[in-house]
């Protein structure tokens, strides 16, 4: 009843005619699901220093009190910088920067084949006059990637909040950091002990108070959530260590 | 063949529309599609927008099987069920991530999974594959309706006992609290919801006796 030249020809015209379909409807879609994504991030971002706004509102905000956005290389220099909308230095606006890919390209380093120095991006905040620093997070949770932001005093070593999210943790378990009672926890902690030595930020099983760990450095783990609270004590290290460099010269020179 | 003309309405095609509500639901009779009622029924919001997109899904991939049914080589029905399920899924994806991100990102692979969702083939093979389109396109309203009824009941008692909330607003007054109630944190986990469905089955059966297996 049906050749098989029929077959054929029904089943190449009806992909062709689905992939123009799709295609269409991927293109027409995309600068709408990209400025989603884009203030996602930007909300991200200021969620860590407490601006809480709408994903509508967020473009506007983030223009408003992010002054500079800063690219800085592992030895702690500036290589791209932009500010009041324009690339002022370098190549690459930091914002535009995909942190698991230089991330990827850290480890490739200390696998002795990457093939270029990872830069990561630093975010500049004026909040109502207090400088702020806002370091952008990447790190892997129990199912999937987990991910945030943290802002810092002007000191650079004190955190003025942070915000997490992840894409898969278990609900009510390790899902339980991008609430505000874990988040809360990271106010007030610093990153350097007395000596200005880099010590980062533990989440602690058990709880800090039961552990040799100082109060400075620890937060409380999330009970059942042991998985997820490693992925973000291991994400805060390997992140933040990356700006150490900067961080040093940079309070040397305010010196 | 009977060519006398059929009312939109008539009586045969307002039982296609309603008889998957209850006798022929595809959830809890004929238990298709339990994956995702399992997966996105923590929350009202992701469940009601889960359920609008299959009814997209199955009531559009209805029609198009139906207007192709005469076309299509018996070989490769399949395929082209499946080409046709995709396209529409993935349609519906893209739309999703364009105007409503967040509820797309609570419902994230699920929408994905619509594709191997029992129901849509289901629907196909048994109904569309050999009925005219507006049949069709009531069978896929009135099994997709029957499938997000069943996603929105669950959805609505994981929620409020989950979470204290209905469609995201606290509905269990701050008193409550005081007095030592506490969100029930097993109504968000998966197993919870086949707990649920179960409790739906039992009662749908034992009100409905002709349900019940010999």
């Amino acid at each position: 009843m049906f050749s098989n030249r029929y077959i054929y020809t029904y089943a190449s015209v009806m992909v062709i005619i689905v992939a123009a379909v799709l295609s269409t409807a991927s293109q027409v879609l995309k600068p709408f699901q990209d400025s989603n994504i884009k203030n996602e991030k930007f909300q991200g971002i200021l969620s860590a220093a407490e601006v809480k706004v709408t994903r509508a509102e967020a473009s506007e905000a983030y223009k408003k009190y992010i002054i500079e956005e800063l690219a800085i290389d592992s030895e702690g220099n500036v290589v791209s910088r932009y500010a009041d909308g324009k690339l002022v230095e370098g190549d690459i606006r930091p914002f535009d920067i995909v942190l698991k890919d230089e991330l990827r390209l850290k480890q490739d380093a200390k696998a002795g084949k990457a093939r270029r120095e990872p830069v990561w991006p630093l975010y500049i905040m004026n909040h109502d006059g207090v400088k702020q620093y806002i370091i952008p997070l990447h790190g892997v949770g129990l199912w999937g990637p987990v991910w945030g932001n943290i802002a810092f005093n002007s000191d650079f070593n004190t955190v003025a909040g942070s915000s997490f999210d992840h894409k898969s943790e278990t609900p009510g378990l390790g899902a339980e950091i991008n609430t505000p009672w874990f988040q809360e926890e990271f106010k007030g902690k610093q990153i350097f002990d007395q000596n200005g030595n880099f010590v980062s930020i533990t989440v602690v099983k058990g709880g800090v108070s039961n552990s040799s760990i100082n109060p400075l450095h620890g937060v409380d783990a999330i009970s059942g959530g042991t998985i997820t609270s490693n992925g973000v004590s291991e994400m805060l290290a390997n992140c933040l260590e990356n700006y150490v460099p900067f961080i040093k010269k940079n309070l040397t020179s305010h010196e | 063949m009977s060519n006398t003309k059929e009312s939109l309405f008539s009586p045969k095609n307002v039982k296609l529309l309603t008889a998957p509500l209850g006798r022929e639901n595809p959830i809890t009779v004929q238990v298709l599609g339990i994956c995702s009622a399992l997966a996105v029924t923590v929350k009202l919001q992701p469940a009601f927008v889960m359920a609008v997109s299959v009814m997209a899904v199955l009531a559009v991939g209805n029609v198009l099987i139906s207007l192709l049914r005469k076309t299509i080589a018996p070989r490769i029905r399949i395929i082209v069920q499946l080409v046709i399920i995709a396209a529409l899924v993935i349609l519906v994806d893209q739309v999703l991530k364009a105007f409503v991100y967040d509820i797309s990102k609570q419902l994230s692979v699920f929408v994905g999974l619509i594709i191997t969702n029992c129901i849509l083939m289901g629907r196909f093979e048994a109904f569309s594959m050999s009925n005219k389109p507006w049949p069709s396109f009531l069978d896929g309203i009135g099994n997709s309706a029957g499938y997000g009824i069943i996603l929105i009941v669950v959805a609505f008692f994981r929620e409020l006992l989950g979470s204290g909330t209905v469609w995201g607003y606290h509905v269990i007054p701050q008193f409550m609290y005081d007095i030592g109630y506490k969100n029930n944190g097993l109504m968000i986990l998966p197993p919870m919801a086949l707990i649920v469905v179960g409790i739906i089955i039992w009662v749908q059966r034992s009100k409905d006796k002709e349900l019940i297996e010999e």
